[in-house]
């Protein structure tokens, strides 16, 4: 597989040319070195699902899964992401039917605003994945690095509750859900 | 949009050729391990590398020795949080991981990046604009700021304006608890490679706050093997439960003889410092962990701890807390009922269990 | 000429919740899906071809003349396009008519260390970045001022030409009946002083503009703001542009909290660089510049002294403010006045003396924030309370209960209250939290505290003189089934789109998600003032349900016809017209009856529009602080104090909210908790504070922590336990009853949290946020035997003008000021002697009021979390 080898050293100031996975898709994309995976999803991709609040780590926004882990995509370059499936807010969308997830955070109040909410969706995804029953500390603990203004997070919390509810009951029923 | 500036890219394959290109590009080359500290301060134009090393490829980094207890330097925070492996003895290492800015972070960084933090002060972590308003200061006294090894007599420390040196502070969580354990750590360069004490890795200056040369590699951290009687925590001060680097951190291990002895100790202060400081714990050794012997303990240890004006709270406050926690830790290690546990033990030493351990 | 008679506003207040089908349940919001998907396209978002980046240049000096301006290097920069300076828009705009004080970049003067110099337009954003460097700019720094205490003891240089003198920009002086008189009195008189610290919105999403011309040379703007309709105006003046060949459009706000509620000067460089370039322009603020945009709340300074009687009921109150305003107008001057406006409407006051002094200092300018300038004085209001009642030995609760203002009254300012619910909102929180078997009994180290609130549920006047609606609802009905509801309002996350659906939704018996929902653009909606002072449900909410009930109208009428029954037995529900007495076989479908009226009537559209009802306040300056009608909240908040570092921790806290009548619970509830959120916030971490270096060394006062790190905005790991109670009271004003929720929630949180402190370990804390640092301190206070009191010492002195005398309406008063010689129905001193009633008249007028008030029934719902 294509581990995404750009030239080592990359030359100052000239674009690569490296595959991304993300979403299950894989693009060909160029971009500069120095660009981080924010930049390049929102910018070069055409996916601008990912938000931004601050592009120094301090605030939660930017949050996509790396190899199914929460990171932060204003902190990681793209050129290190060749090897890795990228998964943002647009990918959670399986064949059609939101993710449970979604569907909670729509019903339960779990977006106001909805700037924060891509991030806090795909860290709680990756929570779920990890843990599939969590309980209110675990939730909380997991969100931690997700600021929210709107909210206060409660409703967030009962929306993630209410997606490991449906999670449960969906798996006790041989479904798959992630 | 918060950017980077344009810089050149290597990831070499081996140490050994990590250690080459640093040798090779000099003071214009920094190191790129998970990025969480590095990235944010390129983008606030703090330093202006022409060329990142990065480690990602460098599969060595990221292995732990069988026995747990060498781990890579790339190693995640996240991973030394659940790290199962780690004996019971060593379970400051354990929290203080946890307790890092947040869980995405601690997915990226890593535990060489956070012993090498970025010595913090709240005129310099700033944006190159914020710093023109204040015309600039010591460590980065320049709108592109500055390499580490910037003459110490250029610009002003607003801290402390009449003062000869920069006291941007060390704010590193891991080192006050991996000193505590008595970790070593590895620095490999074109030269060769060296273990020293990870203590002696730091120095007390905001600018020159690491003993490790600049083509230096910082590659494991080695803790000792667990000795039966040794038990340990870190109690991290912080005003939000996540994202803060701490304000103080205590680092303490203690090894109690059946009868409740302590036979040996070794507590370690962060963020009150440009370096991790050490406390004497002579006073305590060779007498009962009694409530008078910690509070004399943790008076005497607040002396040294010089906070100043330039992290969140007030110095003051930040000073006077000093033996609070560092008597809060100590109980905690005599074995004070968790279930009674005081307001600051639930704010301070709180650890989530490793989910996979 | 006659005036037209006041049009009758249907709002359903008394509907049975049994007979409502939309309103009142819990439902997804009608913007819900794409806010989980991605989809919701906020203003950074966007792309169009050719887009081109700007970057604003900004001041590195708190206080600075420009001497002059060289672009020529930053133009032949790579990729470079277009510098802009403040000579390129010389006219001067700002958001009230009173202080049009900003411009787009600063023509000559900067006066704080992030005030816009210049723009950098460039085929990137990184480009322009690169080149911001290269403007030269020669400066003339000018005397910091960096405090309000500063600005009144640094009349020179002044930072504005205008405003009331010195650094001064507004003092105001209010008095209803002899307050010396009544606290001569008085058997207590209480006197605190305490200081409100600044703190900012910060919304999650930065500022973001995008401008372009369209196909035909017309200007368009797509934002994030609050208030498009106001960005509207502001362009069309900045840029001296026709203001039809100008649309707005809103984006969804990636949370507002009155940060976005400013025409701003990024929004007029974006769109000034679009005409010149001919080409869309970009710009989206760093961080830091939102901090910098600021518009936040103000630190306020303030002195209360208030007279009560044996049993603690207030006699008169008198109340100075003094207000740090930043270095622009931008809402001050409303802001000054709500730092008084709104203490009569929660208890009887009965004489009140309000005084205020806004103060022009060189930093960003303060604003509106959640809660408008009333936070700060109900802050002070509140903790005096609870010191009121330890002095005279009663429960604050109990207090507050025996005196609380009586619904559909004046109060001493010429307020009309309506309905109030703040009876059942202290009951259910004292009932959930045992407040009466737990205060002053809890263990040393933890404590209970109570506070209460109440806020607008809109403002009454609009921030321009007009006599025109407030808010406009247009629909438009088609052949399909279709209904498109169009608004200018603003969706900032509040959710206002899906009140709009539910309102039209209820009214013509379809489900809210049946609706296209097309807000906030001002070329294709009616006008909407914008998202600010809590007024979009009710304004928006009841001109929707004029405009859908128009449209009922059509519709039952053709229906009618159709089905051969009265017009008076159609109902409509489900998505079906259909008769009453027989509703499964006589009807049809929702479809179906649009293709009757549209058969009938033609294509089908119908308007509806809501002004407030005009005050009764005469006086100058009572345009600020009537509503409609008012919400109100109760809260207890639960604290635990180290007693040896003052660490404090909030377990839990209880709220109740007088909401009139849920319209979607589920975002009542959100509202509810994200106000509690953003309370606790400033209750005990939030800070806007600068960082003055030192004099003798430099001139720089700077933002001490523009960042989101340093900037402290609780995790979801510092949030408490949080039950909330919502009350409801349907009042006939509201939409469906409907009161405010947005806002009213958060001005409790921060009292209660320091009267908790002082249940909790004894000391008080009289000035926000209620740190560690400051318990400790008042600890040590305490074991020295000395005051156990952090706050400030002394309010400063204030050359006070002449204040406006307007007696309250039980001692003769008709709403004006009696020694207003710019009024036209001043009459000297000597005329109006003989009609000033005598103290025992007015106590009997006032009994008689308090008699009058009827007791309504309410209902509490309680939901827990």
């Amino acid at each position: 597989m294509n581990d995404g080898s750009p030239p080592d050293p990359t030359p100052l100031g000239r674009k690569l040319l490296m595959e991304l996975h993300v979403n299950g898709e894989t693009q060909e994309v160029a971009f500069l070195p120095h660009e981080t995976l924010l930049e390049v999803l929102r910018e070069r991709m055409d996916l601008p699902g990912t938000k931004h609040g601050c592009e120094l780590g301090e605030c939660g926004a930017c949050a996509v899964l790396v190899d199914g882990r929460p990171e932060l995509s204003c902190l990681r370059l793209a050129i290190e992401c060749g090897d890795a499936e990228v998964t943002t807010v647009e990918g959670l969308i399986r064949d059609g039917q939101l993710d449970p997830i979604q569907e909670a955070f729509a019903d339960l109040g779990g977006a106001q605003c909805g700037y924060c909410t891509p991030g806090i969706l795909v860290t709680a995804r990756a929570l779920l994945d990890e843990n599939p029953s969590p309980d209110r500390d675990e939730i909380a603990e997991a969100l931690s690095g997700n600021l929210c203004r709107c909210t206060g997070y409660l409703q967030i919390f009962e929306s993630v509750e209410e997606a490991a509810r449906v999670g449960a009951a969906s798996s006790a029923t041989g479904e798959v859900t992630s | 949009m918060m950017r980077c500036r344009p810089f050149r890219y290597h990831a070499p394959r081996t140490v050994a050729e990590a250690a080459k290109i640093l040798r090779g590009e000099g003071p214009d080359a920094m190191v790129l391990a998970g990025g969480t500290d590095v990235i944010p301060n390129l983008k606030r134009k703090q330093f202006a590398p022409r060329t990142l090393v990065a480690l990602r490829r460098i599969g060595e980094l990221r292995t732990a020795s069988d026995d747990g207890l060498t781990l890579g330097a790339a190693t995640t925070l996240d991973a030394i949080a659940r790290h199962a492996a780690l004996p019971e003895a060593h379970r400051a290492a354990r929290i203080a991981a946890s307790k890092v800015a947040t869980p995405q972070i601690r997915n990226r960084g890593t535990i060489g990046g956070n012993l090498c933090l970025d010595t913090r002060c709240t005129y310099y972590d700033q944006s190159a604009e914020w710093r023109q308003a204040i015309d600039f200061c010591k460590k980065a006294p320049g709108p592109h700021g500055t390499a580490i090894e910037t003459p110490v007599e250029q610009g002003i420390c607003w801290v402390a304006p009449g003062s000869p040196r920069c006291w941007a502070v060390s704010s590193t969580d891991a080192a006050p608890a991996l000193i505590a354990l008595g970790a070593e750590v590895t620095l490999v360069s074109a030269d060769g490679e060296r273990t020293i004490p990870l203590t002696d890795l730091y120095a007390d200056d905001g600018m020159a706050f690491l003993t490790k040369k600049r083509d230096e590699l910082l590659t494991a951290v080695r803790l000792p093997a667990a000795v039966e009687g040794w038990r340990s925590t870190y109690w991290k001060l912080r005003r939000r439960g996540a994202f803060d680097f701490p304000i103080l951190g205590v680092g303490a291990a203690l090894k109690l003889d059946a009868g409740g002895t302590v036979e040996a100790a070794r507590v370690v202060l962060g963020a009150v410092a440009s370096r991790p400081l050490p406390v004497d714990t002579s006073g305590l050794v060779g007498g009962p962990l009694s409530d008078e012997a910690i509070d004399a303990f943790a008076a005497k240890a607040a002396g040294p701890a010089k906070p100043l004006d330039n992290t969140d709270f007030t110095l003051h406050w930040r000073k006077r807390v000093v033996r609070a926690w560092v008597a809060g830790a100590l109980r905690e290690l005599r074995g004070d009922d968790s279930e009674e546990a005081s307001l600051l033990s639930r704010s301070a030493a709180r650890i989530p269990e490793p989910l996979s351990v | 000429m006659s005036k037209p008679e006041p049009k009758k506003v249907i709002t359903h207040h008394d509907k049975d919740p049994d007979e409502l089908r939309v309103i009142g349940r819990p439902r997804r919001r009608v913007d819900g899906r794409a806010k989980v998907t991605g989809q919701t396209v906020f203003a950074d978002d966007m792309k169009l071809p050719r887009m081109v980046h700007a970057k604003i240049v900004r001041s590195p000096h708190p206080h600075a003349a420009i001497r002059s301006i060289d672009v020529t290097a930053a133009l032949q920069a790579p990729g470079v396009l277009l510098v802009l300076t403040g000579a390129d828009m010389p006219i001067p705009y700002g958001i009230l008519p009173v202080s049009q004080d900003e411009h787009p970049l600063c023509p000559d003067v900067a006066r704080f260390v992030g005030d816009p110099v210049a723009a950098v337009i460039a085929e990137t954003e990184e480009a322009a970045d690169a080149a911001m460097p290269l403007v030269a700019i020669e400066w003339e720094p000018l005397t910091t001022v960096a405090s309000a205490e500063e600005a009144l003891s640094t009349p020179e240089p002044r930072i504005h030409e205008y405003g009331d003198d010195g650094n001064v920009h507004k003092r105001i002086a209010l008095q209803f009946g002899d307050v010396e008189e009544s606290l001569g009195k008085s058997v207590h008189v209480f006197e605190d002083v305490f200081f409100y610290e600044g703190n900012t919105h910060l919304p999650i999403e930065q500022h973001a503009t995008l401008a372009a011309r369209d196909g035909d040379g017309k200007l368009v703007v797509w934002s994030s703001t609050q208030t498009p309709h106001y960005l509207h105006r502001a362009l069309a003046k900045a840029l001296d542009f026709p203001a039809h060949q100008v649309r707005v459009i809103a984006t969804p706000n990636g949370g507002g909290f009155g940060g976005k509620s400013d025409p701003f000067n990024h929004e007029v460089v974006a769109a000034k660089a679009a005409l010149v370039l001919d080409r869309p322009v970009k710009i989206c603020l760093t961080r830091e510049e939102v901090f910098y945009c600021h518009r936040g709340r103000h630190p306020v300074k303030m002195r209360f002294r208030t007279g009560t009687d044996a049993d603690g009921n207030i006699t008169a109150m008198d109340l100075e403010t003094l207000l740090d305003g930043g270095a622009y107008g931008s809402y001050g001057v409303a802001s000054t006045f709500y730092t008084g406006a709104l203490q009569t409407v929660t208890y009887e006051i009965p004489r009140y003396r309000f005084r205020a002094c806004r103060t022009f200092t060189n930093k960003p300018p303060c604003g509106p924030k959640r809660g408008h300038g009333t936070v700060q004085p109900r802050f002070g209001q509140e903790v005096q309370l609870d010191k009121i009642a330890v002095a005279v030995g009663k429960n604050p609760a109990d207090l507050r209960l025996q005196q609380l203002c009586k619904p559909d009254t004046l109060t001493a300012n010429y307020l009309t209250v309506g309905t109030i619910g703040l009876r059942q909102c202290i009951d259910a929180v004292v009932d959930g939290s045992s407040f009466r078997d737990r205060w002053q009994k809890l263990p040393e180290g933890r404590g209970l505290g109570i506070a209460c609130s109440s806020y607008l549920c809109g403002a009454g006047l609009p921030i321009y003189w007009n006599a025109m609606p407030h808010s406009g609802v247009q629909l438009r009905l088609d052949r399909m089934g279709a209904v498109t509801a169009f608004c200018g309002a603003t969706e900032i996350g509040q959710g206002s789109d899906d009140v709009l659906a539910a309102c039209v939704a209820e009214v013509l018996g379809i489900a809210a998600d049946d609706i296209h929902i097309r807000t906030g653009a001002t070329d294709t909606t009616p006008i909407d003032l914008g998202s600010y002072s809590s007024r979009v449900t009710l304004m928006m909410g009841n001109a929707a349900i004029e405009a859908a009930e128009r449209a009922k109208t059509l519709l039952v009428g053709a229906a009618a016809r159709k089905l051969g029954i009265p017009p008076s037995r159609i109902a409509l529900a489900d998505r079906r017209v259909f008769d009453v007495e027989d509703p499964e076989k006589v009807g049809m479908s929702f479809r179906d009856a649009c293709c009757a009226a549209e058969a009938e009537h033609g294509t089908l559209g119908t308007v509806g529009s809501y002004a407030p009802p005009r005050s009764p306040a005469r006086f100058k300056g009572g345009g600020v602080g009537p509503s409609p009608t008012y919400s109100y909240s109760a809260a207890v908040v639960e604290v635990e104090v180290d007693p040896v570092t003052g660490w404090l921790h909030v377990p839990k806290i209880w709220i109740a909210h007088d909401v009139g009548r849920s319209l979607n619970p589920v975002l009542v509830r959100g509202q509810v908790e994200g106000s509690v959120y953003m309370g606790l916030g400033e209750a005990i971490m939030e800070e806007q504070v600068f960082r003055r270096l030192p004099a003798k060394m430099s001139n720089a006062a700077v933002h001490k922590f523009p960042s989101m790190l340093e900037y402290k905005s609780p995790t979801s790991l510092d949030m408490p336990e949080i039950v909330t109670y919502v009350i409801e009271d349907p009042d006939p004003k509201g939409p469906f009853g409907a009161k405010e929720v947005g806002q009213g929630p958060l001005l409790p949180i921060m009292p209660a949290v320091a009267n908790a402190v002082f249940d909790a370990v004894g000391v008080r804390i009289d000035e926000t946020p209620i740190t560690a640092e400051k318990i400790a301190r008042a600890l040590d206070l305490r074991d020295k035997g000395k005051d156990a009191r952090v706050g400030p010492k002394a309010f400063p002195s204030i050359d006070w003008p002449e204040g406006l005398e307007v007696p309250p309406p039980w001692e003769g008063g008709d709403g004006r000021a009696t020694n207003d010689p710019k009024a036209k129905h001043y009459r000297a001193p000597e005329e109006r002697g003989q009609e000033m009633m005598s103290d025992a008249a007015r106590q009997k007028a006032t009994a008689a009021q308090r008699a009058s008030q009827s007791k309504s029934g309410r209902v509490s719902k309680e939901v827990r979390s």
